[in-house]
């Protein structure tokens, strides 16, 4: 007999833990729109902040203060890559790019634990990883939370780019570099923009993370559960991320519980890259790449 | 980027020979004797399973254009590919296990590579991803490639061809040697083929390739393929003769970003490139925990070591992007340039770069 209200319960735990990948998943995507770089150094960003983030309220800085700092440093930090990583390498390939962001990812990487350590720092938000019940269904406390504040960043963004200047830049960015370059955008401007708001990403997606796995190494490698969500959304769509974490989530789950058990478990690994690969062969720019994109 | 192709027959006749030649003199006949045992072990031999990994990723990178990052999985294939070889067929002699283990890894990368054909760019190079996931989790997950042992560790058999044992330091060294050399040179040939033609016509330009008869399909998975069994290889030797023990966590993500920096640093599509570089990744941790030590004392401890090595690697890779982006190769190559100008006739005539 099919349980289904565990299978629910496994449904709506694997869709909220996607929301956490569709974070660090957006992260990429605005780089991604607006500069063509598929920027690997995504997670030691999201490392390097919620390290940094973390050894403030350590050392006593009380949390707005800390957030507060944390967000200057990553607003410092994509104004720096901005200059010293990109400027220079306008008009290479975007196989170059990426390289030089897997260097950047091990510079950054390296940088964070010289500076604050390798031991592993517990994270509190105040928020407790408690489940609670719901028609039936478990539900964490804390996927909740990540959720809405997921929403709310979002939201946030999505007002930006549709009421303000730099917003209008971005988007005219996005469609078009050549014609946004000809109408005087100032195309480095715009990228430190658009780097820096991946870097505030990087900060709420390393805070929810870490309070999730502790603040260590690995969360610089939560970009690994991300790239197969961009694959299966899309690359330059902020929808397919949301869409594609969600449901690379919900399939994680699904999987491990449901197929794992014929393999000896463990498949959470690669089940999800499986699915996305599956999936290109037949749609190869994914879920809402470039013909369906919503632009933000 | 490679020259100009010369006559193949002259080829083989010109002094763009005697450099490797003396090279190879030079690794034969002094360095077994001379070298120390922590020289030929710590150093040569990863250097020589290093600098082939690099060289099969070359062809499929700097040559074919397609990014991997799963080159690790390829190695640890052909590590437990030829372990199992030689563990259940007693009769098969090591060279064949050898060949075996490569065969197996090629296949195994021409099933990764067939998303090649319809994915490009960095689709393709997350693609590469499950590779490297999926083979790390089978070969922890089945005990049956290790023969049950429960945490997927392996210990090498000994090196033994046609009777001859090669054991010791040196053994091990020369094994590595000669199979390096001899794969390399295969590789050489392979590229000056219409063959190696076709993976550059792909990389330039694949609408413009296909246009002017280059099969695709074929020759994507023949570099897949090619560069696989090369990787292959050199996973036997990073097994079997620099660790002679090996777990599957030692072929994880990060020995792949090693590989690929290896050819980003010492450039991309160039043979002595791969060498160069897998030099290089030897040679600096050493020298940066030397300096550390020197200039800043105990301070300088390996976790130190580890997190400032992988900033300067970062940052030298984003430097020669930049600055460089044909690599190492190529600063030496304009050095050597600049040298032989200066030197009398006879001797430009005779080494030629």
């Amino acid at each position: 007999m099919f349980d289904y209200q565990f299978f629910i319960e496994v449904l709506v735990g694997g869709l909220l833990s996607g929301v956490m990948y569709s974070l660090v998943a957006i992260g990429f995507v605005l780089i991604y729109k607006t500069s063509g770089v598929l920027n690997f150094a995504q997670g030691a960003m999201l490392l390097f902040a919620a390290l940094t983030f973390v050894s403030l309220a350590e050392r006593g800085v009380p949390f707005w203060l800390a957030l507060g700092t944390t967000l200057v440093i990553m607003v410092a930090l994509g104004v720096a890559i901005e200059r010293t990583v990109l400027r220079p390498l306008v008009n290479q390939s975007p196989m170059t790019l990426f390289m030089a962001t897997l260097g950047l990812s091990y510079v950054i990487e390296g940088a964070a634990q010289l500076l604050w350590g390798t031991q592993v720092h517990g994270l509190n938000l105040g928020i407790d990883d408690v489940p609670f019940e719901l028609g039936g269904v478990l539900i964490s406390q804390f996927d909740l939370f990540a959720a809405a504040i997921a929403g709310a960043l979002v939201t946030a963004f999505a007002l930006f780019f549709r009421f303000t200047r730099t917003g209008l830049a971005f988007r005219a960015v996005a469609d078009d570099q050549f014609a946004a370059l000809a109408i005087g955008l100032r195309l480095p401007r715009v990228w430190a923009a658009v780097w820096t708001a991946a870097g505030i990403v990087a900060l709420v997606a390393g805070l929810l993370w870490g309070a999730r796995l502790g603040v260590q190494f690995s969360l610089s490698l939560v970009v690994l559960k991300a790239l197969p969500v961009l694959v299966l959304g899309g690359f330059d769509s902020v929808t397919g991320a949301i869409v594609g974490g969600v449901l690379i989530g919900a399939i994680e789950k699904l999987a491990e519980v449901y197929v794992g058990p014929f393999f000896g478990g463990g498949i959470e690994a690669w089940a999800a890259y499986v699915v996305a690969l599956g999936f290109l062969l037949v749609r190869p720019s994914g879920l809402f790449g470039q013909k369906l994109v919503e632009r933000v | 980027m490679t020259r100009p192709a010369r006559s193949i027959a002259a080829g083989w006749l010109t002094p763009s020979y005697l450099a490797p030649a003396i090279l190879l003199i030079v690794a034969y006949g002094v360095v077994p004797f001379a070298g120390s045992d922590y020289l030929l072990d710590a150093m040569l031999t990863p250097f020589l399973a290093l600098a082939l990994a690099a060289l099969g990723l070359n062809l499929l990178t700097g040559y074919a254009g397609q990014v991997s990052l799963g080159s690790a999985a390829f190695l640890a294939v052909g590590a437990y590919a030829a372990y199992n070889f030689n563990l259940r067929l007693h009769e098969l002699p090591f060279l064949v296990s050898l060949v075996a283990a490569g065969l197996v890894a090629a296949a195994i990368g021409m099933v990764f590579g067939l998303p090649s054909l319809r994915l490009r760019g960095f689709y393709l190079a997350v693609s590469t991803l499950a590779a490297q996931f999926f083979v790390q989790w089978a070969l922890t997950k089945f005990e049956w490639f290790s023969n049950n042992n429960p945490s997927g560790v392996i210990d090498a058999p000994p090196l033994s061809v046609a009777g001859l044992t090669f054991s010791g330091a040196a053994g091990r060294y020369l094994f590595s040697l000669t199979v390096v050399a001899v794969v390399t040179l295969l590789a050489i040939r392979l590229l000056r083929l219409q063959v190696g033609r076709n993976f550059i016509a792909l990389r330039d330009h694949e609408t413009a390739a296909k246009v002017l008869g280059v099969p695709l399909l074929r020759t994507k998975l023949l570099a897949f393929g090619v560069s696989s069994f090369i990787i292959g290889i050199a996973g036997v030797l990073w097994a079997f003769a620099y660790l002679r023990t090996v777990e599957p966590a030692g072929f994880n993500l990060d020995r792949s970003f090693e590989i690929l920096f290896i050819i980003i640093i010492g450039g991309l599509a160039s043979i002595r490139g791969a060498f160069l570089g897998a030099a290089f990744m030897v040679v600096f941790p050493l020298l940066l925990s030397r300096l550390g030590a020197a200039l800043l004392g105990d301070v300088f401890d390996s976790g130190v070591l580890e997190m400032s090595q992988r900033i300067v690697i970062g940052a030298l890779i984003i430097g020669l992007l930049i600055a460089e982006p044909r690599g190492l190769i190529a600063l030496v190559d304009r050095l050597a340039e600049r040298v032989l100008r200066r030197s009398p006739r006879w001797f430009r005539r005779s080494t030629q770069f």
